[in-house]
């Protein structure tokens, strides 16, 4: 797709629908043979850090003040339900994510990757439309925090660390989109549009013993008209596939964020494979001296930034705990011990009851921060207080799921274990991915 | 999408945040030391309501919830379920004993306007109406009630004892559940309106609590008592699909309150926990739990704890209001709101220390105060029956 094709689409929604609709997607290759024909990569033993993916971007052009979503009005009244936009857009994600994450899922988690082909056909998806501006081709007018929010319960629904893997680059387009200067929106989101889209990811968590954000082992240091990064971080999704980098570092005793094109002299990447997050292929990032020009700092709202971090992972973790609970409920009608369905019993019972009520509890925290964010208003203790429920609640109702599924739930014979690995990385991921 | 309090309900919950701060807390510690002594403040606080209800259509009592108000631009409505969750988190920050004390506010009045015909609803407008359910020998399972109701002419003959009525003894009168034939079940359970002064009942004892102490708590004898038959609510059929129903229908309504006083008795010992620990906590939420202190990290996941539960009652409201079917949910909020105010209130007595602990500080009454929340109008574990029951598709009789 180029720019001047995706100029002429009309409506946001309404567009992506269209071309959803129309394409032939759910006609297409059987998933399965798709990621058989893929390179089995394997794991990787020790780190052999390698260059990262590089990509040449265009000179910035000429541009006046940096593009900025607006906000949309809302009006003081407490509702839940959802705009006929994010319910469409709900409606498309969650068949995606029922038809092509899920069946894949398992997979994906042996190979520790993500399929080619579901990549592909999540961007035919459009999120990435939300993240970045009209000006940059994509259709975003209005901060839409909640309908990406939305999207990532749906896309976790499916799969968690595929929803994480899809969503990596489309988290620095939103950094970008919210933080970034006119010079960085002009020279880096369009290439978000181009074709093959730009991958890129954050990279802000640290591999050392109580990370704390605030005080980041990275640094970045003034020399000339270019900063000098060190560090190392870890939590990269697909980071040996970025082309470009979001990286937190300190500069004067501060956190801040820089963009840091792949390829740079200095900068290596290798697998680093995590308890979960498997298909997301997570990464070690060094930055050895790694310069990159003054104009690269971006001048973010840091806790913020955080912040809308946390709130992803969040959302992400509302899908898949609902998946959760939609599989343990017939497991456990079905499962028959001592002449009646154990869900007879209240030990199960309410082992169940729990799931859905934390599940609730999880995804009001998660709407609550989000319909702030998106409208403006300081949101820092509710995104606060929903990570803290969230990561508690999250790897509960995963630790529950595989014992209610007893033995059985141990194996990979089911997917609980697999969720019970995946929703543990609430707790000790910071900023992996970025509403 | 927008969690934030509705905007027409700012000035309700500043009036009831004043009420509970500047009428309930200065006689809290009264009321909770002179168990059975009648809260006179209240009356004239009464009125006051009584007042505001008449002019805003909005009220803060149970006998306001069950329709909604006025809409917003998309058809969504902000109506008196929020309203009463909202106003009675506020009272409850103040005192969860003296809000259930109350005048014109108990279940009973619930009971009636759920239940109640036409001329029943114009004659009973304007008095406090207990509820009386619970026997010695029947608690969660309220279909095994043994209480009668035999007609007899103009009127219907009860005989049985109540125990654990809230107002049984202040409230102007009793709506008390009797059985007009045990053989059939619990269709032929229906709720008598009984008011004081007829002869045959008597108010036998008030319990001595570990909390709400000003709430009285009566046990109530029938013993041949006289009703009118038109103080039967509803209709005398026994009709085996909906007579129980009629009235289990009301607590999809209560339940919610029941949570929203939760969510204030457990926010009034977190404010003060902040308050008295202020030197020690980062301001702003400034540390992630591996990063802050033991104390700090315990506050905020109790707070986390407690904004779940507060939005969870805001949506049964909310479901409510817009008439969506809520019963799930509001069990959802009662479960999670009784356990987590118990747990947030407990706690905080604990982070406080001996400060917590003595009588010269509220937060151990509302530790006392709290417990009550997880247990009646539904215990915890029938919270969890109800919920469980409704996902996993299984009747009273599968799962037990």
């Amino acid at each position: 797709m180029d720019i001047k094709t995706i100029g002429k689409v009309q409506g946001l929604g309404l567009a992506v629908l269209t071309r959803f609709a129309s394409s032939d997607l759910p006609d297409r290759l059987n998933v399965r043979q798709a990621i058989e024909k893929l390179l089995y990569q394997g794991s990787k033993t020790g780190f052999k850090m390698v260059a990262t993916v590089s990509r040449t971007f265009a000179p910035a052009p000429k541009a006046d003040g940096a593009a900025r979503l607006t906000q949309p009005k809302k009006d003081g009244v407490f509702d839940l339900s959802l705009t006929d936009e994010q319910q469409m857009v709900r409606d498309n994600l969650s068949r995606f994510a029922r038809e092509m994450l899920r069946p894949a899922a398992h997979a994906a988690d042996e190979a520790h990757q993500t399929p080619a082909d579901i990549l592909a056909q999540a961007e035919e998806l459009g999120l990435m439309y939300y993240a970045v501006p009209e000006a940059f081709g994509g259709m975003a007018t209005e901060n839409n925090i909640v309908t990406q929010m939305l999207a990532l319960e749906d896309l976790g629904y499916g799969d968690f660390s595929m929803a994480a893997a899809l969503f990596a680059s489309t988290s620095v387009a939103n950094v970008l989109t919210r933080y970034g200067s006119a010079e960085q929106q002009a020279k880096y989101l369009p290439a978000f549009m181009q074709s093959p889209a730009l991958q890129a990811a954050l990279a802000c968590t640290e591999p050392t013993a109580l990370f704390n954000p605030q005080q980041l082992a990275t640094t970045a240091r003034q020399s000339g008209d270019q900063y000098v990064i060190t560090g190392e971080k870890t939590l990269v999704i697909r980071g040996q596939h970025a082309e470009l980098f979001v990286v937190s570092a300190m500069l004067d005793g501060k956190p801040s964020l820089f963009i840091v094109e792949g390829g740079a002299a200095g900068l290596s990447v290798a697998a680093e494979p995590a308890m979960g997050l498997k298909a997301a292929e997570t990464a070690r990032l060094k930055l050895d001296q790694v310069s990159v020009p003054a104009a690269n700092r971006i001048d973010a709202n840091y806790q913020e930034f955080l912040d809308l971090g946390a709130l992803a992972f969040c959302a992400i973790a509302v899908g898949t705990a609902k998946a959760v609970l939609d599989y343990v409920v017939p497991y456990v009608n079905d499962r028959v011990a001592f002449g009646e369905p154990i869900s007879h019993r209240q030990g199960v019972a309410f082992m169940v009851a729990d799931i859905a009520i934390e599940l609730d509890a999880m995804q009001m925290m998660t709407w609550r921060a989000c319909a702030l964010a998106e409208a403006g208003k300081p949101f820092h203790r509710e995104a606060h207080l929903a990570r803290i429920l969230c990561s508690e609640k999250a790897m509960k109702i995963g630790t529950d799921s595989v014992q209610l599924l007893g033995g059985h739930g141990f194996t990979k014979e089911h997917p609980v274990e697999r969720w019970y690995r995946d929703l543990r990385c609430l707790a000790v991921t910071h900023s992996s991915l970025s509403l | 999408m927008n969690l934030e309090n509705p905007k027409k309900f700012a000035m309700l919950v500043e009036q009831a945040h004043q009420v509970a701060e500047n009428v309930l807390r200065p006689i809290s510690r009264k009321y909770d030391k002179a168990e059975h002594a009648k809260p006179v403040e209240l009356d004239m606080l009464a009125s006051l309501l009584d007042g505001m209800n008449e002019g805003s259509g909005e009220s803060v009592g149970a006998s306001s919830t069950g329709s909604g108000t006025t809409a917003s631009g998309s058809g969504i409505k902000n109506g008196s379920n929020m309203s009463a969750a909202l106003g009675i988190m506020e009272m409850c920050w103040g005192d969860v004993g003296l809000l259930l004390a109350m005048p014109r506010q108990g279940l009973g009045n619930a009971a009636i306007a759920a239940v109640a015909n036409e001329e029943q609803l114009k004659r009973f407008k304007g008095k406090w109406a207990a509820m009386a359910i619970t026997e010695p020998g029947t608690g969660s399972d309220s279909a095994n009630i043994r209480t009668t109701a035999v007609k007899d002419g103009d009127h219907y003959v009860l005989n049985g004892e109540k125990i654990y009525v809230t107002s049984g003894q202040r409230a102007d009168c009793v709506v008390v559940w009797a059985t007009l034939d045990r053989s059939v079940g619990r269709a032929a359970i229906k709720s008598f309106v009984v008011e004081h002064g007829t002869p045959g009942m008597d108010v036998t004892r008030l319990e001595h609590k570990l909390g709400i102490k000003a709430s009285d708590t009566a046990a109530i004898t029938f013993t041949d008592c006289r009703v009118p038959a038109e103080n039967l609510l509803g209709t005398p059929e026994i009709d085996v699909q909906k007579g129980f129903a009629g009235v289990m229908q009301t607590f999809d309504n209560t339940r919610p309150l029941v949570a929203a006083m939760a969510v204030g008795v457990a926010k009034a010992s977190l404010d003060r926990t902040r308050e008295l620990l202020k030197g020690h906590l980062s301001s702003n939420y400034a540390h992630l739990p591996q990063n802050a202190s033991h104390i700090e990290a315990t506050l905020d996941r109790l707070e986390a704890e407690w904004e779940a539960a507060r939005l969870l009652t805001l949506k049964a409201a909310w479901m409510a209001d817009n008439k969506q079917p809520n019963s799930k949910e509001a069990s959802i909020a009662k479960a999670k709101a009784g356990r987590v105010a118990n747990e947030v209130t407990l706690k905080c007595v604990e982070l406080c220390g001996a400060v917590g602990y003595a009588e010269t500080e509220l937060l151990e009454k509302w530790a006392r105060d709290s417990k009550i929340l997880d247990i009646f109008e539904g215990t915890q574990q029938i919270q969890l029956l109800i919920v469980a029951r409704r996902l996993l598709g299984k009747s009273s009789s599968e799962l037990k």
